[in-house]
């Protein structure tokens, strides 16, 4: 059978990573779209741990520093959807237009 | 001792995480996502598993599956979906979003077919029982500092988050 090289890894962090961008782009439910982040974060990590079988171990140290700043980005990103519900009533990303000239 | 049908698990751990990656941007119910992706994740712990990273596949199961999920699924609790479950799911530029998606997506292929053969296909790996000694000596060796920083990282985002969520500050 086939043997499995990187490149298999790097396409299956793409097709991930691609579907998240998709998601972050057409969703109006604001949990999908930072759902869709996670999916790409987790994308980056799968390029990162696979390159890593190749160059000693950095790669799985980095991920893990995305793991944890994906932590701080979803509790940062879930406080202000959660302060902004309180205002508008609303989780359409196509209704948050505060900002808005 | 050599694995087992390598490439059968490869695609089939890869195949359970893209289609439910696709589950995920699809579905109307909020709480339907959060379950697909929770399966995203934990075939994605999987393939790290393969990749010889047994330490980096329990973090993946421990911190995303066991914490970031439940934070998502508190606030989906939190906050009242129902009106947005009757309303349409995607926005009105979708078909412009998904072809720049897509272009991407072929322009990631192109890249990785002409520069194929750059990735060298299999390194040096260490056995498991190794793999966590090892990233723990580089995490408080080479990585000292970023590693003391990322605490702090965590501290300001605990602040903001209580902060924001807050009624009055």
């Amino acid at each position: 059978m086939l043997e499995i090289g990187t490149t298999h890894y790097l396409v299956v962090a793409a097709m991930l990573f691609i579907i998240g961008v998709i998601g972050v782009l057409t969703r109006r439910n604001v949990v999908i779209i930072l759902m869709s982040i996670e999916l790409i974060l987790n994308a980056v990590n799968l390029n990162l741990v696979a390159f890593s079988r190749l160059y000693d171990l950095h790669g799985q140290v980095f991920a893990m520093f995305i793991v944890a700043d994906a932590a701080a980005e979803a509790a940062v990103g879930l406080g202000i959807l959660i302060a902004f519900f309180r205002n508008r009533e609303t989780v359409n990303m196509d209704e948050v237009d505060l900002l808005r000239w | 001792m050599n694995p087992v049908a390598t490439p059968f698990f490869f695609y089939l751990l890869s195949a359970i995480a893209v289609i439910s990656a696709l589950v995920v941007i699809l579905k109307k119910n909020p709480v339907h996502s959060a379950m697909a992706l929770i399966v995203t994740l934990l075939a994605l712990a999987g393939l790290y598993l393969m990749l010889y990273a047994p330490f980096m596949a329990g973090v993946q199961i421990v911190v995303y599956a066991g914490g970031i999920m439940v934070l998502f699924l508190i606030v989906i609790m939190l906050v009242n979906l129902e009106e947005a479950e009757l309303q349409d799911r995607f926005n009105k530029m979708w078909h412009v979003a998904t072809a720049a998606g897509l272009a991407l997506g072929g322009l990631l292929l192109f890249v990785y077919y002409r520069g194929a053969r750059l990735f060298p296909d299999a390194g040096p790996a260490l056995p498991e029982n190794q793999n966590t000694q090892a990233v723990g000596i580089m995490l408080y060796r080479n990585y000292m500092l970023p590693f003391e920083i990322a605490s702090i990282l965590l501290l300001v985002a605990i602040v903001g988050a209580v902060v924001m969520a807050k009624k009055r500050v």
